[in-house]
C-alpha cells in the first residue's frame, strides 16, 4: 500500500486532480461559513455581471452564483459518493456470489447484470426518479441501480480468477467456511481494481446527478450545478456567468476525479505501467 | 565434440557484455561484464539458478530486451555485425534467418488462430521469395525433420490440438526453418514431461549434428546439462563463475557456486536410510474414481482417477509420480478432500471422509494437511505471514494469544525468524515462501502431510534444503507423508514406497529401492530412462561426481 502511494504521488496529473478535488472538498465544507444565508437566498438585484459586489454574479431571481456554486458542490459530491458506495456494495454482492459460486447461480445471476446493462442508463434513472418523487434519496437509488453493472462483472472476474487460486484452496484445507475465505482473504484481494473503477465511477454518477437535476428531477430543496445551469440557460447569452460557472466547476471536478482514478488505478495495478 | 571446431571461427562471441536493470531492480546489473564464445558445432549450456541473468543474455543476442533493460557495454560480434550496435533493421535480417530462437513456453510460442503450418510458412515467406508451392513443401519436410507424424495432415491443424512436445517442435521447426548458424533456446524443455523431454533433447542434439549449427541452450537443470552440454557456463548473479567442456566441469568443478549447485543436484538412487518398519494403515484410498467433464464442443472427459486404490501406512513417506495429466494432483486434492471424487471412498484411520459435509469434514480437516506447489500462489499477498499460519489454529476455536505463540514456534521449527510473522509475503524468496507454506500445514498438528509437488518450483539448491526441513519434520513429529512429484529423482531421495502413476490409474507401487533397482511395468522404466542425465551419470558411475 505504502509503495502504492508513492506510485500516485510520483504521478503529476494525478497529483493536480488531488489538488482540485482537496480545494472542491474545502469549498463544500466552508459553505455554511462563507454564505450562511444558503444558495436559495435573494442577495442582491438579479443579472448582476461577475465582478465588484458579487464574485461570479446573480442569477434571474437575484441568487448569488458563488453561493450556488458551494453549495451545488456539497450536493454533487454527497450523492457522487454515496450513489457509487451504494452500486459498488450492490455490484460487489452479485458479482461476488456469481464468481465464487458459479454454476448456475452465477448464469441467472449474470443475465440479470446483462438485463441491466441494455437498458440506456440514463432513461432508466430519469424513469426510476419520476416513479419515486425526486428527492436526494431517490436519485441515489436511482444512480446506483443504473450504476452497478459493471462493478458486478469486475468482482465476478476477479473471484472467479481468485476462486482457483492455491491460497484459497489452502484455506478451505485448514476448515474455513465461506464467509471467512471470502471477507478475509477473496474480497482484500480483488480491492485494488475495484478501488480504481469505483473512484471513477464518482465522476459519472455526477454527470448523471447533473443531467438529472438539469432536467428538473433533482432534489427541490438542495441546490446543484444541474439546477443552476438549466434555470440559467433561457438568458445564455444576455447572462453567460449562471450557465458557465456551474459548467465550468462540472468540468473540474469530472476531470479531477478521472485523474485521480487513473492515477489510482495506475498505483495500484503496477503491471499497467509498462504496457 | 569436434575438435576441428576449436580453432574455426566463432559464430557468436560475447565480449564483456554488461546489461543494465532498471531503478528499483534487486541489483544493478542483470550480467556484468560476460563473456563467452559459441563455435559450430558446439552446444554450450548457460546454466543458472532463477534471477541469474540468463535469460537476459538469450534476448540480448536476439535484441529483444524488456522495457527498460539496456546493454550498457561490451559488444556481440556475429560475424561482422556487433548484434549490441545494431539497428532495428540489421536485428530483423539476422532474427529468424542466422539466429532461430526457441522459447520455453510451447502454448504460448505459437498464434492460437494460424494453423501450424502457416505458422512456420511465415518465416519462410519473411526470409525468401519461394513460390507458395516450394514453400509448402519446405514446411511439410521441415515437420517432418522434427519427427512430426503426420506432417502433410499437422500442416492444416491448429495449435490446440497438439501435445506440449509437438507444439515444441514446431516451435524448433520455425526456429530452423532458414537453417540458422545459431540457435537460442531457453529452457525448452522445462515446461515439459521428463519423457517428452528427453526425446526432444535427443532430437536437438541430431538435429545440431546434421547441420553443424552453434547451440547456445539455457537451462537450470544440471542433468540437462549432462544430457545434451558439450561445454557448459554456470552464471551467478550476473557473473559467470565457471567455463568449460562438460566432462571437465560436470567432474571437477573449480568454482565453489558451481560445487555447490552440483552438490544439490538429486542423484538418481536410493540412499541408505533405516529400515522403516511398516505402520497400520491411516490414509486409505479405495476405488477412487473422478472424470473430469469434457471441455468445449468437442472435448472428450478425461478420467483423472480411475479405480485408484492406495494405502498410507503411519509413519512412511508415500511417493506419488507420474507426469503431466496422469492424475498425481487429482488423487492428493481427493485424499484431502480439497475435490470430490465422483466414487469410491477415503478412509482416514478407518473413518469414511469422502461425502461428509464440510462442517462433518471440520475435524478431520486438522488431521490431514497439505503443501501446496506454487510458493507465489498458495499465500495470500494481503495476510502478514503470522496470520496465514495463525489462521488454521484460529478456524478450530484457538485464542488469538494461544496462535500467536504457537506461530513462533512453528517459524522457528522450520528455519524462518520469529520476526517473520509481521511481513507479508511478497518479501520472502520461493523456499522461504515454501517454509511459510509448511509452517501453515503443521500448524494444525497433522498426523498425515500431504505434499504437491513442493519443490519442483524452486531451484536446486533451495530444493535440498526444502528436502531436507520436510524429513526433518516428518521425523521430529512422528508424520506420514504422501508426496507428490514429477522427479523420480527426488522421489528416490525421500520416498520409503513409491507408487507410478499414469492416465489415472497407479501402474506400479513398491519399495523405492527396489523399483529403482528392478522396475517392472515399462512405463515406469521408460521413465527412469528419461530422467535427464541418467545415462551420463551411469556412464560415469566408476567415478562418482563430487
Amino acid at each position: 500500500m505504502k509503495a502504492a502511494f508513492t506510485r500516485f504521488a510520483r504521478n503529476r496529473l494525478a497529483l493536480l486532480g488531488a489538488i482540485i478535488l482537496l480545494l472542491v472538498l474545502a469549498m463544500a465544507s466552508a459553505a455554511p461559513a462563507l454564505y450562511p444565508a444558503g444558495a436559495f437566498a435573494l442577495a442582491g438585484p438579479p443579472l448582476q455581471p461577475p465582478g465588484d459586489r458579487f464574485l461570479l454574479g446573480t442569477d434571474t431571481l437575484g441568487r448569488d452564483v458563488a453561493a450556488g456554486i458551494v453549495y451545488g458542490a456539497r450536493t454533487s459530491l454527497m450523492i457522487g459518493v454515496s450513489a457509487t458506495l451504494a452500486a459498488v456494495l450492490l455490484g460487489v454482492l452479485f458479482g461476488a456470489v456469481a464468481g465464487y459460486y458459479r454454476g448456475r447461480l452465477d448464469v441467472a445471476l449474470m443475465r440479470v447484470t446483462e438485463l441491466f446493462q441494455t437498458i440506456p442508463s440514463f432513461i432508466l434513472a430519469i424513469l426510476l426518479v419520476a416513479i419515486l418523487s425526486p428527492s436526494v434519496n431517490s436519485e441515489i437509488l436511482a444512480i446506483a441501480i443504473v450504476s452497478w453493472p459493471g462493478i458486478a462483472r469486475l468482482a465476478r472476474g476477479e473471484f472467479a480468477s481468485l476462486g482457483g487460486r492455491e491460497f484459497v484452496l489452502a484455506c478451505a484445507g485448514l476448515g474455513a467456511g465461506d464467509g471467512r475465505i471470502v471477507f478475509r482473504h477473496l474480497l482484500p484481494n480483488c480491492a485494488s481494481p475495484l478501488i480504481a473503477v469505483g473512484s471513477l465511477l464518482v465522476a459519472s454518477v455526477i454527470l448523471f446527478e447533473s443531467g438529472l437535476s438539469f432536467l428538473g428531477l433533482g432534489d427541490p430543496n438542495l441546490m446543484s450545478w444541474g439546477l443552476m445551469i438549466s434555470a440559467g440557460r433561457e438568458v445564455l447569452r444576455s447572462a453567460w456567468w449562471i450557465c458557465t460557472f456551474p459548467g465550468l466547476a462540472i468540468l473540474a471536478t469530472v476531470l479531477a476525479i478521472n485523474l485521480v482514478g487513473d492515477g489510482l488505478n495506475e498505483a495500484l495495478n503496477p503491471r499497467l505501467r509498462d504496457r | 565434440m569436434n575438435d576441428g571446431s576449436f580453432f574455426s571461427p566463432p559464430v557468436l562471441s560475447i565480449e564483456g557484455l554488461s546489461i543494465a536493470l532498471p531503478d528499483g531492480a534487486d541489483r544493478a546489473h542483470a550480467v556484468d561484464r560476460f563473456n563467452l564464445t559459441l563455435r559450430p558445432g558446439e552446444i554450450t549450456c548457460l546454466v543458472g539458478e532463477s534471477g541469474s541473468g540468463k535469460s537476459m543474455v538469450a534476448r540480448s543476442i536476439l535484441g529483444l530486451l524488456p522495457p527498460r533493460v539496456r546493454i550498457t557495454a561490451g559488444a556481440l560480434r556475429f560475424g561482422a555485425t556487433d548484434i549490441a550496435q545494431a539497428n532495428e533493421a540489421q536485428l530483423r535480417a539476422i532474427r529468424g534467418l542466422e539466429i532461430g530462437m526457441v522459447f520455453q513456453e510451447p502454448m504460448t510460442a505459437l498464434n492460437p488462430l494460424h494453423r501450424v503450418g502457416h505458422q512456420v510458412d511465415e518465416v519462410l515467406r519473411l526470409h525468401t521469395d519461394l513460390s507458395r508451392r516450394a514453400r509448402r513443401e519446405r514446411v511439410v519436410q521441415l515437420l517432418a525433420d522434427v519427427n512430426l507424424p503426420d506432417p502433410e495432415r499437422l500442416y492444416r491443424a491448429y495449435p490446440h490440438q497438439l501435445s506440449g512436445g509437438q507444439r515444441q517442435r514446431v516451435v524448433i521447426a520455425m526456429a530452423l526453418a532458414m537453417r540458422p548458424k545459431l540457435l537460442i533456446a531457453d529452457e525448452p524443455t522445462t515446461a515439459l514431461d521428463v519423457t517428452t523431454q528427453a526425446q526432444i533433447l535427443a532430437q536437438l542434439r541430431e538435429l545440431q549434428r546434421d547441420r553443424d549449427m552453434s547451440v547456445l541452450f539455457i537451462t537450470h537443470d544440471f542433468g540437462v546439462v549432462a544430457e545434451i552440454a558439450d561445454r557448459v557456463a554456470v552464471l551467478q548473479r550476473g557473473q559467470l563463475v565457471e567455463e568449460g567442456r562438460r566432462d571437465d566441469v560436470l567432474r571437477n568443478p573449480s568454482h565453489a557456486y558451481t560445487r555447490s549447485l552440483l552438490a544439490a543436484v538429486p542423484r538418481l538412487r536410493v540412499p541408505s536410510r533405516p529400515a522403516n518398519t511398516p505402520g497400520v494403515q491411516i490414509l486409505e484410498a479405495c476405488n477412487l474414481k473422478k472424470t473430469y467433464a469434457r471441455r468445449g464442443f468437442r472435448g472428450r472427459a478425461t478420467m483423472a482417477l480411475d479405480d485408484v486404490s492406495v494405502l498410507l501406512r503411519r509413519g512412511e513417506t508415500l511417493g506419488l509420480v507420474g507426469e503431466s495429466g496422469s492424475g498425481k494432483s487429482t488423487l492428493a486434492r481427493v485424499l484431502t478432500c480439497l475435490a470430490p471424487a465422483d466414487s469410491g471412498d477415503v478412509l482416514l484411520d478407518g473413518e469414511q471422509l469422502a461425502y461428509l459435509t464440510r462442517r462433518q469434514l471440520r475435524p478431520y480437516r486438522k488431521r490431514v494437511q497439505m503443501v501446496f506447489q506454487d510458493p507465489y500462489a498458495s499465500l495470500d499477498p494481503r495476510q502478514s505471514v503470522g496470520d496465514i499460519i495463525a489462521e488454521g489454529p484460529m478456524i478450530h476455536g484457538a485464542s488469538r494469544a494461544a496462535a500467536k505463540a504457537r506461530v513462533t514456534e512453528l517459524l522457528e521449527l522450520v528455519g524462518l525468524s520469529a520476526a517473520a510473522a509481521a511481513r507479508y509475503p511478497h518479501e520472502f524468496s520461493g523456499g522461504q515462501r515454501q517454509r511459510i507454506g509448511i509452517a501453515r500445514a503443521l500448524a494444525l498438528e497433522p498426523e498425515v502431510l500431504v505434499a504437491d509437488e513442493p519443490v519442483s518450483a524452486l531451484d536446486v539448491s533451495v530444493q535440498a534444503q526444502v528436502l531436507k526441513l520436510l524429513a526433518d519434520i516428518k521425523h521430529k513429529l512422528d508424520l506420514s507423508m504422501l508426496f507428490v512429484t514429477h522427479d523420480l529423482r527426488v522421489a528416490l531421495q525421500v520416498c520409503d514406497r513409491i507408487a507410478v502413476m499414469r492416465a489415472g490409474r497407479i501402474v506400479e507401487i513398491g519399495d523405492a529401492a527396489a523399483i529403482h533397482a528392478a522396475p517392472s511395468h515399462p512405463y515406469t522404466r521408460e521413465l527412469f530412462a528419461a530422467v535427464p542425465g541418467a545415462m551420463w551419470e551411469q556412464s560415469h558411475a566408476a567415478e562418482p561426481v563430487v
